[in-house]
């Protein structure tokens, strides 16, 4: 069961695949903080990632920043361990933070599901959003643009329309 | 035709595949069953050389070859579109060519 909306974001030190660690108080200048459950392996995350960096890339004058953290067990994956998760960043050239909650505590504190899963929080770290970034994995097929509609709400100062939706992808993979 | 469908549970992705595969069989005016088999342990995915979810093989053949041979796994299996994007599922050219 992920926090409930208008609950406050989780605390959290975590290392970056940049080398340095990010805590949330790191982004405290941000007025809308996007926190995506993510990973390696998983296609549906990687059907996403393009769609994430437009919008990074489009927020970002906004003073909206993503981070992706990744919580997933590396020994069944070791697709997703902290060494590959710096290769995919580098080759993939991400623009926003991609973390790695090596104890899984912070997929916990959100209460995460799936990869990708989204969690806007706004200027006060309240959850404003919580679900997919948009409707459809297929990008071609897309009428709903749930991240962006969320974003553009925070930025006005009112609640999204939507503010909950069932997210699609991956099961976390928890430590056994 | 013998046409197989091996899925994990976990990957939320198999009845899309399952739709689109029947569609095209529908399309093709094809009689075969589905053979659905559910992958619920790593030992069983060892067994069946199972890449991931879903894994679709036609008269024995994987659809994706290029990916029939990653590490057996309880895990969503990645697609290669001929447009370089990335799919849980297999492409509806693919899934043409294997029955063809």
């Amino acid at each position: 069961m992920s926090i409930a909306i208008a609950q406050t974001a989780p605390t959290f030190t975590l290392p970056g695949v940049d080398g340095r660690d990010h805590s949330l108080d790191d982004y405290r200048d941000a007025r809308a903080l996007v926190l995506v459950q993510s990973c390696n392996h998983c296609p549906y995350v990687r059907a996403w990632e393009g769609r994430l960096m437009a919008i990074q890339r489009d927020y970002i004058e906004r003073d909206v920043r993503i981070v992706a953290i990744s919580s997933n067990d590396v020994a069944n994956h070791p697709e997703d361990s902290f060494e590959q998760m710096q290769m995919r960043a580098r080759e993939q050239r991400f623009n926003f933070d991609y973390l790695y909650d090596e104890s899984q505590s912070i997929a916990r504190a959100l209460g995460s599901a799936r990869t990708p899963e989204v969690f806007v929080f706004d200027g006060n770290r309240s959850l404003a959003y919580h679900g997919s970034i948009d409707d459809n994995r297929d990008e071609t097929a897309v009428t709903s643009r749930y991240l962006r509609d969320a974003l553009d709400a925070v930025l006005s100062g009112v609640v999204p329309a939507v503010a909950d939706t069932p997210p699609v992808g991956c099961t976390v993979k928890w430590q056994s | 035709m013998k046409i197989e469908l091996l899925y994990w549970a976990g990957c939320p992705s198999h009845p899309e595949a399952l739709e689109l595969l029947q569609t095209l069989l529908a399309e093709r005016g094809l009689e075969a069953n589905v053979d659905l088999r559910e992958v619920r342990t790593d030992e069983e995915a060892q067994t069946l050389h199972f890449p991931g979810s879903p894994t679709i093989r036609v008269n024995g053949r994987d659809v994706d070859a290029a990916g029939a041979e990653g590490r057996p796994a309880l895990t969503c299996r990645i697609y290669h579109l001929a447009d370089g994007r990335v799919s849980p599922i297999p492409s509806r050219e693919q899934l043409q060519e294997a029955l063809a």
